[in-house]
């Protein structure tokens, strides 16, 4: 039969398709992505980095925050948190929408897109999210004078690369939900709000009590914070702890689609 | 006759610059089963939602049992049971948590509640779920238990958005059945469907709706002898000879509808055509000559089969 | 005639009857059957947000700020955070509540839908609603009351005051919250309210008093909803009655009757459409 349709082409292109119809979705939100991509910063700027950081400032000058400012100090921390929620949202949603809500994976899996494909197109867009919002969110912190371009360019490919292996293991759990009554609220209420406050956004993870910190060496935040601060303005790091950053969500990236694949296929598939 | 239960001149509602309902006039009487037939978005489930007293009309009168629904609606809503075209249970509660909340919001007794709870279950077919959460229930099984939980107040009233979509052939008898004993308790049914078969089988007087318009009234019965013939012969060539033959049949009827699969052709005596057609040796792949139903009197009205 | 029917009737000539049933109560049985099936989950986890910031804010950026001065006192950074951060949970809650789960149970579950075919008028749903929210709102007042006071962070006992004053609060945003989302008929317009909540709560004084900001700054931000919420729970907190106290009391006063009376007003366009 000659339809025009190349099973092929399918095979090879599926996660394009699937990326695309993801994007399409988003952009039916562009206004809100893209108040929250500049919003988001300024607020926490002028609050948190100026607010918080007169008062941080008054009392122990810059001894706490390894000798910069304190807005120096959080600018990279929420750049990484930004970026993180915003993959946050590009992987729990449209995988929540697609398995349970409105099924939308079942339609594009009656083609020749196949479960992997569907995960990775999902993934892509979510990157394409996360790079728009890390973009506007370095050149807001470039507009304040907190960071330079020179300096901290590659903070930006660091950040998205950190919130894509956050999106990948995001992508592979929420595939594995089948009952969605509580699962996100209890996702942010227990593992991504504790993960936002302990990852050594707002203070140095040291300074938190021993038994608390392995919140953050679990938390992609902190590893993508800790990179930030290294790129951003020459935060000593030892070769080792750039390494084990680096490893670690890298692992997580891997584990986040080996995870995905898996779930996708047999989910798909019963 | 006494004065109409409900009575609409002139309903309109419009969203936006879109009009939904369109001038429209309608009376139903106590104790009448009365359909709102119509195609995808000719208005059925907005008139119904006004008769509901759950949504503003923009224009025109309506009363229901005397009262305007928008000075009266609580105490309109008292006296009916509504089954919306979409079920919009409690996904939070079980079965029986549902139709016992329900009850509740009638402010019926619990005692009277639980007694009822039984009976609907038994109605519904449900006894085996009633503590299973909603969400846990099957496409039909939903539909039953949102039919059930309308009648937990024993309204005087029921209005049915296309009660029986979704639900098997047994479980569509059951519900006729069920319908036909609460009209001879002297309840007033209103009903849309898109089932022909249902229209003719349950309601008394019916309107057609196209386009937020009302097309037609009466019986099923006057209906068809309005708008359509006695008999019609159905007859297919094979899609690419019906577009070819169909001039030559016009000319043979008083009025033929091409259908993209079937020619249906509206004549008294569909034997003797066929005869004809034979003679004529057009030869055609089927044939079937059939009463005139519902399905033929839409099809003159709004150029539209019901079912597609 | 039935029961049904006799209470409706029984109504049919008080103001209000055509949109308020009286029944309320049986919206807030509602609430209390599904809480035993299923919406506990949800709800008990509701109170570790302020506990949380409470823990991170308070004893991690304690360490770098130290002490804050507040009028004439010096006290501990976490004593200053925990009355703002009990009155940000409440506003939070409330604002959530009477948004996003009522655009949810209206367009998603048609729960509300439901519940309107029924002799329950639009008040009565709304009325049930924010009262069960008001509830919510007091039990993680309690909660979290009974958290900070163990911690040494409640200096005065009028600080009991806190957790009337969290309900006052989140029946202030709550009134207001229907109303607006009556006009909101797609999730995109839904989103801008989270990008209105976020400046409410970042730039109201629940982190750092705003003294730190130019006068013009402090002056916008005195007349935010939220600062004035923050303001009251933090008097009491910490004994300071005085006249600024009555004046954040008449301004939730005013919000909440103006609040009541929009939403009241949008309740046939927000459930009726
Ligand atoms: N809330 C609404 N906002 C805007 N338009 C609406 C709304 N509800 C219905 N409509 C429009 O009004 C028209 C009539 O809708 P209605 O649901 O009454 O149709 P219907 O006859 O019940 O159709 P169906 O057989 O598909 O159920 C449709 O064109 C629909 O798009
Ligand atoms: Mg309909």
């Amino acid at each position: 039969m000659n339809s025009g349709i190349s099973v092929t082409k399918i095979r090879s292109f599926g996660a394009i398709y699937v990326a695309e119809a993801r994007i399409s979705a988003m952009l039916k939100w562009k206004s809100v992505i893209a108040i929250v991509a500049i919003g988001n910063p300024l607020f926490y700027l002028i609050a948190i980095g100026i607010g918080v950081g007169v008062l941080v400032n008054e009392n122990s000058g810059t001894s706490g925050t390894g000798g910069v400012e304190y807005i120096t100090f959080i600018a990279p921390a929420l750049l990484a948190s930004a970026a993180i929620t915003a993959a946050l949202d590009e992987a729990m949603f449209p995988v929540m929408e697609g398995f349970k809500w409105r099924k939308l994976f079942y339609a594009m899996n009656s083609t020749p897109i196949t479960g992997p494909q569907i995960a990775l197109g999902v993934f892509i867009a979510a990157l394409a999210r996360v790079a728009f919002t890390v973009i506007c969110y370095w050149a807001v912190l470039i507009a304040f004078g907190v960071m330079s371009v020179e300096q901290s360019w590659d903070v930006i490919p660091v950040t998205i690369f950190a919130a894509g292996a956050f999106a990948a293991i995001i992508i592979g759990i929420t595939a594995k939900v089948k009952n969605d009554d509580y699962f996100m609220t209890v996702l942010n209420r227990l593992i991504i709000m504790p993960m936002f406050l302990f990852s050594g956004t707002f203070f140095p993870l040291d300074s938190m009590p021993i038994y608390l910190q392995p919140i953050g060496w679990i938390s992609p935040l902190w590893h993508s914070t800790e990179l930030g601060r290294y790129f951003s303005y020459g935060y000593p790091l030892s070769a080792t702890m750039l390494t084990v950053h680096f490893a670690f969500l890298l692992a997580l990236l891997i584990g986040g689609f080996a995870l995905a694949n898996k779930t996708f296929t047999i989910r798909l598939t019963k | 006759m006494s004065e109409p239960l409900i009575s609409a001149r002139g309903l309109t509602k419009r969203y936006g610059d879109f009009t939904a309902v369109d001038a429209i006039d309608f009376d139903v009487a106590k104790g009448e089963s009365f359909g709102l037939l119509g195609p995808n978005g000719a208005g059925k489930s907005t008139t119904m939602r006004i008769i509901a007293a759950t949504s503003q009309r923009t224009s025109g009168t309506i009363t229901i049992l005397g009262r305007d629904p928008e000075e009266h609606g609580p105490q309109i809503r008292a006296h009916l049971g509504v089954v919306p075209q979409q079920d919009n249970l409690d996904t939070e509660l079980t079965v029986t948590e549902n139709l016992f909340i329900y009850g509740r919001y009638f402010g019926l007794s619990k005692k009277f509640i639980r007694t009822k709870i039984e009976e609907l279950l038994e109605f519904a077919q449900l006894e085996e779920k009633r503590d299973v959460k909603v969400d846990a229930l099957s496409g039909g099984m939903k539909r039953r238990l949102t039919i059930a939980r309308a009648l937990v107040s024993e309204p005087d009233i029921l209005m049915l958005d296309e009660p029986t979509t979704g639900l098997d052939p047994q479980a569509r008898h059951i519900l006729w059945d069920r319908l036909f004993r609460l009209k001879e308790l002297g309840v007033t049914l209103v009903i849309t469907t898109h089932f022909m078969d249902e229209a003719e089988q349950l309601c008394d007087r019916l309107v057609v709706m196209d386009k937020g318009k009302i097309m037609a009234e009466g019986s099923p019965l006057e209906l068809i002898k309005a708008y359509s013939t006695k008999e019609v012969l159905e007859v297919r060539f094979g899609s690419d000879r019906n577009k070819e033959i169909a001039p030559t049949l016009r000319a043979m009827c008083s009025r033929i509808e091409e259908l993209p699969d079937r020619i249906l052709m509206y004549v008294e005596d569909g034997e003797a055509l066929l005869e004809e057609i034979l003679n004529k040796k057009l030869h055609p792949t089927t044939s079937l000559v059939r009463r005139s139903s519902l399905e033929d009197v839409f099809l003159r009205l709004t150029g539209r089969t019901l079912i597609e | 005639m039935s029961n049904a029917v006799a209470i409706a009737d029984a109504r049919a000539n008080r103001t209000g009857h055509q949109i308020y049933a009286g029944r309320s109560r049986a919206i807030i049985e509602r609430s209390l059957i599904a809480l035993r099936s299923s919406t506990w989950v949800p709800i008990a986890t509701g109170f570790v947000e302020p506990v949380l910031y409470l823990l991170a804010f308070g004893y991690g950026m304690g360490e770098l700020i130290g002490n804050v001065t507040l009028g004439d006192k010096t006290i501990d950074y976490t004593v200053f955070i925990a009355p703002g951060l009990l009155a940000t949970s409440a506003m939070n809650g409330a604002i959530y509540d009477s948004t996003w789960n009522v655009f949810f149970k209206l367009n998603e579950s048609k729960l509300y839908q439901g519940m309107l075919a029924t002799p329950l008028g639009p008040l009565d749903v709304a009325l049930g609603e924010i009262i069960w929210a008001l509830f919510r709102g007091l039990s993680y007042a309690i909660a979290f009351l009974a958290i900070a006071a163990p911690l040494g962070l409640v200096p005065s006992f009028s600080a009991v005051l806190a957790i009337p004053a969290a309900v006052f609060i989140a029946f202030g945003f709550a009134s207001f919250g229907m109303a607006i989302t009556s006009y909101f008929k797609t999730y995109q317009q839904m989103g801008m309210i989270n990008i209105v909540v976020l400046p409410l709560f970042l730039f109201s004084g629940s982190l750092y008093p705003i003294s730190v900001y130019p006068d013009w700054l402090e002056f916008l931000i005195q007349l935010m909803p939220s600062w004035h919420g923050i303001e009251l729970v933090r008097n009491v907190w910490f004994g300071d009655l005085d006249s600024g106290t009555l004046l954040h009391i008449s301004y939730f006063v005013v919000m909440i009757i103006c609040g009541l009376y929009l939403t009241t007003r949008r309740l046939r366009d927000l459930f009726m459409r």
